[in-house]
């Protein structure tokens, strides 16, 4: 089953790609920082704080986006488990997104650290400075670290069978590249999942 | 129900397909199995040789007594709060808040070089003074500066070492003599700090030693032009030697108890005097002392005035974290200050955890 007049918008797919590279750099940056001490260290801990704080901005503006046009429906033949996997990952990556930036900034204002994000921008402290809630907090950003990488690889492989095994559009209507065929009016991805969800 | 790994197209060649589609599950297979394995190598799961700040903290972990809930470094202090009155020279150096005059709230703490957070003062040969300074416009500068001149070492893998070489043998309850002479040897660069120690006089107080940046920094000028500096805090009450023995005599925590006599009678100050490297100046090997002719610039004056237990003191949770700067100072390339900080943070975040786990008094600084 193809999919190829529905798909999502020019701004979900630019801020899905731009969020995966930067949400990708964050893991990798973060499970870096944490076990170097080169001199590598200040520059990674130095990009991870304001790029987090970006994501947060930039994952308020998807939810945003996402909730004034819900995704296009997924094919009709896709198992019922893969859709409620597709659907639970979904909200997954999303809830991880928006937690993992803000478990940071709580976790460094419970340690005490000031907040820098560049030069003399830095944010207020959003938790009381406690010991034992910084251990909670850091506890959680890393425990939920490996979660949301674990999700991001879930999510990758569900892609890449979409888009090399099934072939069945899903990958389309997020590619990083635009459709062939021209998407003729928001309303039809609206109507279409609207009646999937009926289903 | 349709096959759903069944390609479009007539199936004409069906072992062709079924090559084809192994190949492509094959990309797949190496897509994930490569993302995974770089966020391994990231993670330096595949590299167990690199120097990990895990790995030098669990090193300073083994020195002695218990640091469950401590600095592992530097484990046993006494912290204070104070102000640091800026006379205003430093704003021809550095942008910092910090410069202009006025006085600016300090917390900070003393300490000695130890690893066993009970360890008797008399057996300590370096201590430490570290200092958080607030300022108006939100910033920070912390620093932990100790009081030999010269750092031990200069590389992270030497300091490592050094760790591992003081190690507590359980069988005797102290460190390897052999391994001591053995790590001696391989470190030349030691010799330095190991002149300083053998020589310099010790004293029975925190108030009459001087207190070093050791590495190196850049301040920031108006003009945009960097000045690379190292920064010692001076003593303004004569040092009266003693000797180990002596020492010993007062008590395992003389150090501590000092402090809160000499405080009772009034506020202790230390001089802040910022040196300026010259061309050629070594400022990224903190085992190497600058000449002694090098500019120094009196910037202000650090006032101590009252101190308080680290059992919930304000500088127990506090990481004296040497790469907090406000804008105006930046780090200098030197590797023992950049690991200083990712080893510093590995310890806090073991120690914030045990200090909720374990019946330590606490009552913290909570807002």
């Amino acid at each position: 089953m193809s999919r190829s007049t529905e798909g999502f918008g020019a701004l979900a797919r630019v801020l899905h790609w731009l969020m995966a590279a930067m949400v990708l750099a964050m893991l990798f940056i973060g499970v870096g920082m944490v076990t170097t001490v080169s001199g590598r260290y200040e520059w990674l801990v130095g990009i991870h704080k304001p790029l987090g704080i970006a994501i947060l901005l930039l994952v308020l503006l998807r939810l945003g986006n996402r909730l004034r046009q819900p995704a296009p429906a997924l094919p009709a033949d896709m198992p019922g488990w893969q859709k409620l996997a597709a659907k639970g990952s979904h909200i997954l990556l999303y809830v991880l997104m928006a937690v993992m930036p803000l478990l940071g900034w709580a976790m460094l204002s419970a340690g005490g650290y000031p907040i820098v994000l560049y030069g003399p921008i830095h944010l207020p402290p959003i938790a009381p400075h406690d010991a034992p809630l910084y251990a909670l907090l850091h506890g959680a950003h890393v425990v939920l670290a490996y979660l949301l990488f674990a999700t991001f690889l879930a999510h990758l492989g569900a892609a890449l069978v979409h888009a090399l095994i099934r072939r069945d559009g899903v990958f389309a209507s997020m590619a990083p590249w635009p459709q062939r065929q021209v998407v003729p009016a928001p309303i039809t991805p609206v109507g279409t999942s609207r009646q999937a969800r009926a289903r | 129900m349709p096959d759903p790994y069944q390609p479009p197209g007539t199936p004409r060649r069906p072992l062709r397909q079924t090559l084809g589609l192994l190949a492509r599950f094959g990309v797949i297979s190496v897509v994930l199995a490569g993302t995974a394995g770089g966020f391994a190598y990231a993670g330096g799961w595949l590299s167990p040789d690199r120097l990990t700040p895990a790995r030098i903290v669990d090193a300073l972990s083994q020195r002695g007594g218990d640091p469950t809930g401590y600095r592992r470094n530097h484990a046993k202090g006494i912290c204070f709060t104070g102000a640091f009155e800026a006379n205003g020279q430093g704003a021809h150096l550095s942008t910092a808040r910090v410069f202009v005059a006025g006085p600016y709230p300090v917390i900070g703490r003393f300490a000695t070089a130890t690893g066993d957070p009970r360890s008797p003062d008399a057996v300590n040969r370096v201590r430490s003074l570290a200092i958080r300074i607030a300022t108006p416009d939100g910033q920070e500068w912390r620093s932990g500066m100790n009081s030999s001149p010269v750092f031990a070492v200069a590389t992270p893998q030497a300091f490592y070492e050094q760790a591992v070489a003081t190690r507590i043998d359980p069988a005797t309850g102290r460190p390897d003599p052999a391994a001591l002479q053995r790590f001696a040897a391989a470190h030349p660069e030691t010799a330095a700090f190991a002149q300083w120690a053998r020589s310099a006089p010790w004293t029975a107080s925190f108030a009459d030693q001087t207190y070093n940046s050791l590495n190196a920094f850049r301040f920031v000028d108006l003009q945009g032009v960097r000045h690379a500096v190292r920064w010692s805090l001076l003593p303004t009450v004569p040092a009266t030697p003693s000797t180990p023995e002596e020492l010993a005599r007062l008590g395992p925590d003389f150090l501590a108890q000092d402090l809160e006599r000499r405080l009772a009678e009034g506020p202790l100050s230390w001089r802040l005097v910022v040196t300026l490297a010259a061309a050629g100046d070594p400022v990224d090997d903190p085992t190497r002392a600058w000449p002694a002719d090098r500019q120094q610039i009196e910037v202000g004056t650090l006032v101590v005035q009252q101190a308080e237990s680290e059992d919930g003191g304000p500088c127990r949770d506090l990481n004296f974290d040497p790469l907090v700067l406000p804008t105006g100072i930046e780090p200098s390339a030197d590797p023992i200050l950049l690991a200083r900080s990712a080893a510093y943070a590995n310890s806090f975040d073991r120690r914030a955890a045990e200090v909720g786990a374990t019946p330590m008094p606490h009552a913290g600084d909570q807002p």
